[in-house]
């Protein structure tokens, strides 16, 4: 509750102009807007344009502000639509390829591939600060046009219809690409944390003994 | 149905749209090919290792560099007030 009467007190601070509002805004919520631009954009630089960008729009818009949403939720959609700009007019790369992270089937239609079990339960891994950054690496090695529907879907959840819109596809395309994100990211996993989760295991388990 | 085909469903067997009879056909192939089953395994780990990895703590720790700050206040002040 006391959160709520302070962040009314910020937003009406920042409808009045004030500069102590605008700094506050700024320290209370950019680390963790910086690091969602951060996984959008994938570069520091790129992420801190993307900050400056959303808060000065956040900015202009704040007379409009409802206080219906969160402020942090309000910035937080400000922030994703500014990357997702962000990403869209800078300097094309020629097309990254998925096509080497997808599975591959022999002629009959059986997997090429044996997939065997995995020794380590995924809560376990994820106690590990090493292996949630390498998971994070693997997200970030997707392309730009896979990795931000992952993000979208599986990561802030939203629909499949409402990224669609977001990002002018059908929503077969938004599904179709999430489907090759996950099965590229699986593939990342196994050949990046599949090697170390042996090592993981007598971490957790020394771990659990100490 | 295929490996090859089972593997296109995945995402619309997670998401509960496949009809009656292709989501037969899919969990018939599962109970016969110990393969598929550990490819949806590490399918379904993906998204799980996704999901859970942006943690905010520690994502958040550094916050914002103090020179971003007072790129961002120097520019609000220099941009046109709203109309």
């Amino acid at each position: 509750m006391s959160d709520l009467i302070e962040e009314a007190g910020l937003v009406a601070g920042l409808k009045r102009g004030e500069e102590w509002a605008f700094e506050a805004v700024i320290r209370i919520y950019g680390g963790r807007l910086l690091a969602v631009a951060r996984r959008y954009v994938r570069n520091d630089d790129d992420a801190q344009d993307v900050l400056q960008s959303a808060y000065l729009s956040a900015f202009k818009a704040i007379a409009g502000f409802e206080g219906t949403a969160q402020l942090c939720t309000w910035l937080h959609r400000i922030v994703v639509n500014t990357a997702l700009m962000k990403i869209r007019t800078r300097r094309r790369r020629p097309e990254e390829a998925i096509d080497d992270l997808l599975p591959t089937f022999l002629e009959d239609g059986h997997h090429s591939e044996q997939f065997s079990t995995w020794t380590t339960p995924a809560d376990a891994l994820l106690e590990q600060r090493e292996t949630r950054q390498i998971v994070r690496n693997c997200i970030d090695q997707l392309p730009d046009n896979y990795r931000t529907i992952l993000l979208l879907r599986d990561i802030e959840e939203r629909s499949t219809q409402e990224v669609a819109d977001l990002l002018t596809l059908t929503a077969t395309a938004v599904k179709v690409r999430l489907h090759r994100a996950r099965q590229a990211l699986s593939t990342l996993l196994r050949r990046e944390l599949r090697p170390i989760e042996g090592s993981a295991t007598i971490q957790s388990a020394a771990a659990s003994k100490g | 149905m295929t490996c090859r085909e089972l593997t296109s469903f995945i995402g619309d067997y997670l998401a509960g749209e496949l009809d009656y009879d292709t989501r037969s056909a899919f969990e018939r192939h599962l109970t016969l090919c110990p393969n598929c089953v550990q490819y949806l395994a590490d399918y379904e780990r993906a998204i799980e290792l996704g999901q859970s990895v942006y943690n905010e703590s520690e994502e958040t720790a550094k916050g914002v560099p103090d020179d971003l700050l007072h790129a961002i206040l120097a520019a609000r002040r220099t941009a046109p007030e709203p109309e």
